[in-house]
């Protein structure tokens, strides 16, 4: 006998709107389906009406979470097509302040799994910790949130010396408390007990299912934008792509926290050899026409931006692909064969920011030029088709 | 004497319902980190519930995408009189960055009665208390 389940919009088990729709045989899911857009806001046609420095206001608030990954990928491609290049000292406090969110979203993760784990305490001792990160965000930046630290040719704020050590000091609490939870996480047997073997996902599967991100590392690819495709100063700091073969939630959290560890090393990187100098250049009004890609490693994976030019004031197209997005199709996968209990905690797995992926897509025949709107059902199921086609040659998109 | 009994019972325990409205998610996190140990809104009573029907304070966040328009209304039904709505955020008070995007209808108050507007983008998880305490100073 199977059901139906709908979870969401609001629902307790869900931080936001989106919508899951679970095929259930007793207590183990059959079939997962997802239904996205209650949090699209069209932020990519809003783009198309703003100049280049008001969209770093705009491009912040795709996500709130993970708002300096998105002003950073987009200033990265800007840069390029406005022909400016950063100051050194400015390049070095734009990917401090990297580091410093990639900290807090983690720490901010942890305590979401512990809460869905239902470990509460673990929430609250993480979200404790979590406001050393943000005080020295809201030193840094004034803000909490959305730093706006981002500008086109730099940043927007210098870094003075007591500030420097301010940061230090909250480096080492915070390094402390991460070794304790590297403890519990990897060590606790109540915790691990609840995490191991759940969401499974094997190497292959993340490899076809283009994962990103932690998910990805967690299943033994050790995929890092960082390392991959090195920009700013990240080729001269030492530091490691952790990664997990357990393939599960356990994994995930165990990338997560030596994540905390590589970070905390990049941030001293920097404290320690940031340049003299200027932080920023001026930018020109105008972009010389053309197009650009840039990949910037979001707390989350891989985010791309898409950016076109016609010459004007305004990008004349801003394109999002954000981490989420790309493991949604994974996620389906982590559900099927899972328990109705485990929803939540493989849900929460992927660290979904489902404000930041909610894009609409125009898919078009390549061969007869039709344009068309595709439910996500029909996406996927063209997608599984496609890679039952894979290994035939002469195929139109070889996976 | 039984009304106030019940006013002194709202006051003591107003339990909160989170509610996005297509945020961006600062507000949220800010709304989370309000219940979390350096603010702790809990000592107050405060705790928040998973389901409109338990709640008294609906704390909501966000422009209110189209999408969403109706299932807020739906919330807002559900929820048992009488009910108090806090509108956290600059989205929520009018839209901020998205106003006059085609899937946003620019601020709670387009949707469902507010009575309390916290600014800030996103506000500080001290605004929000700030702002839910000035709400039971109301009643």
């Amino acid at each position: 006998m199977k059901f139906q389940i709908p979870i969401g919009p609001q629902h307790p088990a869900l931080k936001e709107p989106i919508s899951l729709r679970m095929t259930v045989e007793g207590e183990v899911i059959k079939d997962a389906d997802l239904r996205l857009g209650y949090n699209h806001r069209g932020v990519e046609k809003l783009a198309e009406s703003k100049s280049w420095i008001q969209n770093i206001y705009l491009t912040e608030r795709i996500c709130g979470i993970c708002s300096h990954s998105h002003a950073t990928c987009f200033v990265q491609g800007a840069e390029k097509l406005l022909e400016i290049e950063a100051p050194r000292r400015g390049v070095y406090l734009r990917y401090l302040v990297s580091e410093l969110e990639r900290v807090h979203s983690h720490l901010l993760w942890l305590g979401v799994a512990g809460h869905e784990a239902g470990f509460d305490s673990f929430f609250m001792y993480t979200w404790r910790d979590r406001e050393v990160v943000m005080d020295i965000l809201e030193m840094i930046s004034g803000n909490r949130v959305h730093y706006a630290i981002n500008t086109l040719g730099g940043v927007r704020r210098d870094l003075d010396e007591a500030q420097k050590a301010k940061i230090l000091d909250g480096l080492k609490i915070l390094k402390a408390r991460s070794e304790y939870y590297l403890k519990i996480g990897a060590g606790e047997p109540t915790f691990v007990g609840r995490l191991a073997g759940v969401g499974m996902l094997s190497r292959q599967q993340a490899m076809d299912l283009c994962t990103v991100g932690p998910v990805a590392r967690a299943s033994g690819i050790a995929r890092d934008v960082r390392k991959d495709d090195p920009h700013a100063f990240y080729d001269e700091v030492e530091f490691d792509v952790a990664t997990a073969d357990t393939c599960d939630v356990l994994g995930r959290a165990v990338v997560r926290i030596k994540e905390l560890f590589e970070s905390y090393k990049i941030i001293e990187f920097v404290i320690r050899n940031l340049p003299d100098g200027p932080i920023a250049v001026k930018a020109p009004r105008r972009a010389k026409p053309g197009e650009v890609v840039s990949r910037y490693e979001a707390p989350r994976g891989e985010n791309i931006h898409y950016i076109k030019s016609n010459g004007s004031d305004k990008p004349e197209r801003l394109k999002v692909r954000a981490p989420t997005l790309a493991n949604y199709a994974a996620t389906i996968e982590m559900l099927r064969h899972g328990f109705i209990a485990d929803i939540p905690l493989i849900f929460a797995a992927i660290d979904p920011c489902i404000c930041c992926a909610e894009r609409t897509a125009e898919l078009v025949d390549a061969r007869t030029g039709e344009e068309r709107i595709v439910r996500f059902a029909d996406l996927r199921r063209l997608a599984a088709s496609r890679q039952a086609h894979s290994n035939k040659r002469n195929v139109a998109w070889p996976l | 004497m039984l009304k106030k009994l019940t006013r002194w019972s709202r006051i003591k325990s107003p339990w909160i319902l989170h509610l996005n409205s297509g945020a961006c998610n600062a507000c949220d996190i800010e709304v989370v980190a309000a219940l979390t140990p350096r603010f702790d809104v809990e000592r107050f009573g405060v705790l928040l519930k998973a389901t409109p029907r338990h709640a008294d304070v609906i704390i909501a966040t966000g422009p209110v995408t189209r999408q969403l328009k109706d299932r807020i209304i739906r919330i807002y039904e559900q929820t048992p009189d009488p009910k108090f709505v806090v509108a956290v955020g600059a989205c929520a008070m009018s839209g901020c960055v998205y106003r006059g995007a085609y899937n946003v209808m620019g601020g709670l108050d387009q949707v469902i009665p507010v009575d309390v507007y916290v600014p800030g983008c996103p506000a500080r998880p001290d605004a929000i208390l700030d702002g839910v305490v000035k709400l039971l100073g109301k009643l």
